[in-house]
């Protein structure tokens, strides 16, 4: 499954992350790009985190961007969570 | 009570270490109606990640009017926070609805239905008005509590530090409260600049029968709690009058004098009241 169309989830403040999530084309596979000032302690954990929510709603042909301000994984979720029910049209579910 | 934004992850996440009594985490006006999403999944995913120390954890939904109450609750109860709180109440009957769709979810999640308490929010004229059977429309209304703001909305008044247009709401719903034996929680002070409004008006909170005030910043919170503890000669007081009523107890003697001063049922309640405020216990 590919997003219908462009979200986007989250804030710049601190302790929180924007998500921008952009439709790619059919066969582009999944484009992630993070920015974090704690990206090198925790990028790879943050670039699993994406991937895993990415693998439970089965989406591919994604461009992905998360600019984290320090937010808590249980933040990093639920923005996640918010811009890709968002890029399905799923946000009142 | 304070109220925390539930759109805010930083507040969220610092919300048990101001000291208050109970957090009102928002998903109602706090939250902008094109981000009631995003809130909502906060909020799911905080709660069962953060810790909020003592607090007791409330949270306000949308109205099932909305298109956001329904979802609301199929987030939150599952949680099974201290409290939901449900805002503009106006009858019993919407209230025991809410309640059933509570256990219908509850039932779903394999959950009791005595856990979790109910809380009204009364915030308009006839909210007012039905406010005694509302309280009484179930064992899990907890608490009522009283919005200023919206209530001086829908009387079309302005809100004035003295509080006189919502005198008489404040009271009718305090009495309510003290005829079903439930909590009852002031509206917050708006201004976090003037403390000394702040104290007066929860001077006048505690004085009418109001158990908790909410707050909306941090900062007001140890004002309430000076207001709401009780001083040193209290609690003395009322140790006195507690353990002299056990003992004559133990002696079969219903009515006794301290210092002159008659000691009846009523009084050994009151300091009983102030004794479990202070977390003192008297023993014989």
């Amino acid at each position: 499954m590919k997003p219908k169309h462009p979200s986007q989830a989250g804030t710049f403040e601190s302790s929180d992350v924007i998500v921008l999530i952009e439709p790619l084309e059919i066969g582009s596979g999944r484009k992630i790009e993070i920015e974090s000032i704690v990206k090198l302690q925790y990028g790879d954990n943050l670039k699993n985190v994406v991937n895993e929510m990415l693998d439970q709603y089965v989406l591919t042909d994604i461009h992905i961007i998360l600019k984290d301000k320090g937010a808590l994984e249980p933040v990093v979720k639920a923005r996640l969570e918010t811009a890709i029910l968002r890029s399905i049209d799923r946000q009142n579910q | 009570m304070l109220y925390i934004p539930g759109n805010n992850p930083a507040m969220l996440q610092q919300g048990g270490v101001y000291g208050a009594d109970s957090l009102l985490l928002d998903l109602e006006d706090a939250v902008a109606l094109n981000q009631k999403d995003a809130a909502r999944i906060l909020l799911r995913n905080l709660m069962q990640s953060i810790d909020f120390y003592d607090a007791e954890v409330c949270v306000r939904i949308n109205h099932l009017s909305t298109p956001f109450g329904l979802a609301d609750l199929e987030a939150i109860v599952p949680l099974q926070p201290h409290a939901i709180r449900y805002p503009k109440t106006e009858s019993a009957e919407e209230l025991m609805a809410l309640i059933q769709i509570i256990e219908r979810i509850e039932d779903e999640h394999n959950l009791p239905h005595d856990q979790m308490e109910v809380h009204a929010m009364i915030e308009t004229a006839l909210g007012v008005q039905n406010v005694f059977s509302i309280a009484g429309c179930s064992p899990r209304v907890g608490a009522l509590t009283i919005g200023g703001q919206d209530l001086t909305a829908d009387m079309n008044i302005v809100y004035t530090p003295d509080g006189a247009g919502i005198d008489f709401a404040r009271k009718r719903i305090v009495m309510a409260a003290k005829a079903w034996k439930i909590d009852v929680i002031d509206t917050v002070f708006p201004d976090i600049n003037d403390e000394e409004g702040l104290i007066k008006e929860t001077e006048y909170a505690k004085k009418i029968g109001f158990t908790g005030k909410a707050v909306i910043n941090p900062r007001q919170i140890d004002v309430i709690h000076e207001v709401y503890t009780p001083t040193d000669e209290e609690i003395r007081k009322a140790y006195k009058i507690v353990k002299e009523f056990l003992v004559n107890r133990e002696a079969g003697i219903g009515v006794f004098a301290i210092d002159g001063k008659m000691i009846d049922a009523p009084v050994v309640a009151r300091a009983q009241y102030i004794l479990d405020l202070a977390n003192v216990t008297v023993e014989i």
